[in-house]
C-alpha cells in the first residue's frame, strides 16, 4: 500500500549524511594538501561518502520504481491524500500495518546488503594493498 | 513478473558495467543500484507476501508484464537523466565550447 515511504525517509536522511561527511571530507582534503600530507589510494581505502553514495542509489532507485508499481496499481495518486488508502478509514490500520512490517524490512535488507557491499570492498582494499606493499 | 524482468535488467547492467570497469564514463554503476535497489526491495515485498497470504511467488500476468517492461524503461530513463545532468563525458561542455 505504502510500503516505500520507508526505505523513502531512509534515503533522505543517507542522502543528508552523505552530504556532510562529503563536505568534511573535502575540508580535510584541504587541509591535507595545506600540510603536503597526500595520502595515496590505497592507504586510505575507499571514502566514506563513496561507501554512502552507494546506498543513497540502491535507496532512491528502489523508491522511485516501487512508487511506479504503487502508482500502476492505483495505491499512490498525485493529488491530496497521495494514498488511496487514507481516503478510507478502514484501510489506514493495514496500511500502517504494511509499512511497519513490509517497509522496515525492505529498509533493512537493502542496508544490509549494502553492510556486505562495504565489508567486502574494504576487505579487497586491504588485500590489495598488502599486496602491493609486498611487490614493492 | 515485475521482480523477475527488474532482477534481469540489474544483472545485465551489472555484467556490462564490470565489462567497461574501473572506466565509468556512462554511469552504469548508478544503472546497476537503481535496478538492484528495486530488485531487492521488490525481492522481501514477494517474500513477505507468499509468507503471510500464500499463493504463487511470481505473478505471471499480462499487467505484471507491462509493469515489469514499464519498470525497467522507467529505470533507463532516471539513469539517462542522471547522466544527462552530471555529463561525466563533458559533452555539453564541449558542444558550448565549440560553438564560442
Amino acid at each position: 500500500m505504502a510500503c516505500f515511504t520507508v526505505p523513502l525517509a531512509e534515503a533522505i536522511i543517507v542522502t543528508v549524511v552523505k552530504k556532510v561527511v562529503e563536505k568534511k571530507e573535502r575540508d580535510s582534503q584541504v587541509k591535507c594538501t595545506k600540510q603536503s600530507e597526500l595520502v595515496s589510494a590505497n592507504e586510505t581505502g575507499l571514502s566514506w561518502s563513496q561507501k554512502l553514495s552507494w546506498l543513497t542509489r540502491l535507496l532512491w532507485g528502489g523508491v522511485v520504481l516501487l512508487a511506479l508499481e504503487h502508482i500502476w496499481h492505483g495505491e499512490v495518486v498525485p493529488w491530496m491524500p497521495f494514498l488511496t488508502a487514507m481516503n478510507n478509514p478502514a484501510d489506514i490500520a493495514p496500511m500502517l500495518h504494511e509499512i511497519a512490517t513490509i517497509g522496515t524490512s525492505m529498509a533493512v535488507f537493502v542496508t544490509l546488503i549494502w553492510i556486505v557491499m562495504v565489508l567486502v570492498a574494504d576487505h579487497k582494499v586491504k588485500y590489495i594493498s598488502k599486496n602491493v606493499k609486498v611487490e614493492n | 513478473m515485475y521482480l523477475i524482468f527488474t532482477a534481469i535488467a540489474a544483472l545485465v547492467s551489472t555484467v556490462i558495467w564490470y565489462k567497461n570497469a574501473p572506466e565509468d564514463k556512462y554511469m552504469l554503476s548508478t544503472l546497476s543500484l537503481i535496478y538492484w535497489g528495486a530488485t531487492l526491495m521488490w525481492f522481501v515485498d514477494h517474500v513477505m507476501a507468499y509468507l503471510i497470504e500464500g499463493g504463487e511467488f511470481f505473478e505471471i500476468t499480462l499487467d505484471a508484464t507491462l509493469l515489469g517492461v514499464t519498470v525497467v524503461l522507467l529505470g533507463l530513463l532516471v539513469w539517462l537523466i542522471i547522466l544527462l545532468v552530471k555529463d561525466p563525458k563533458k559533452v555539453f561542455y564541449k558542444v558550448l565550447h565549440s560553438k564560442r
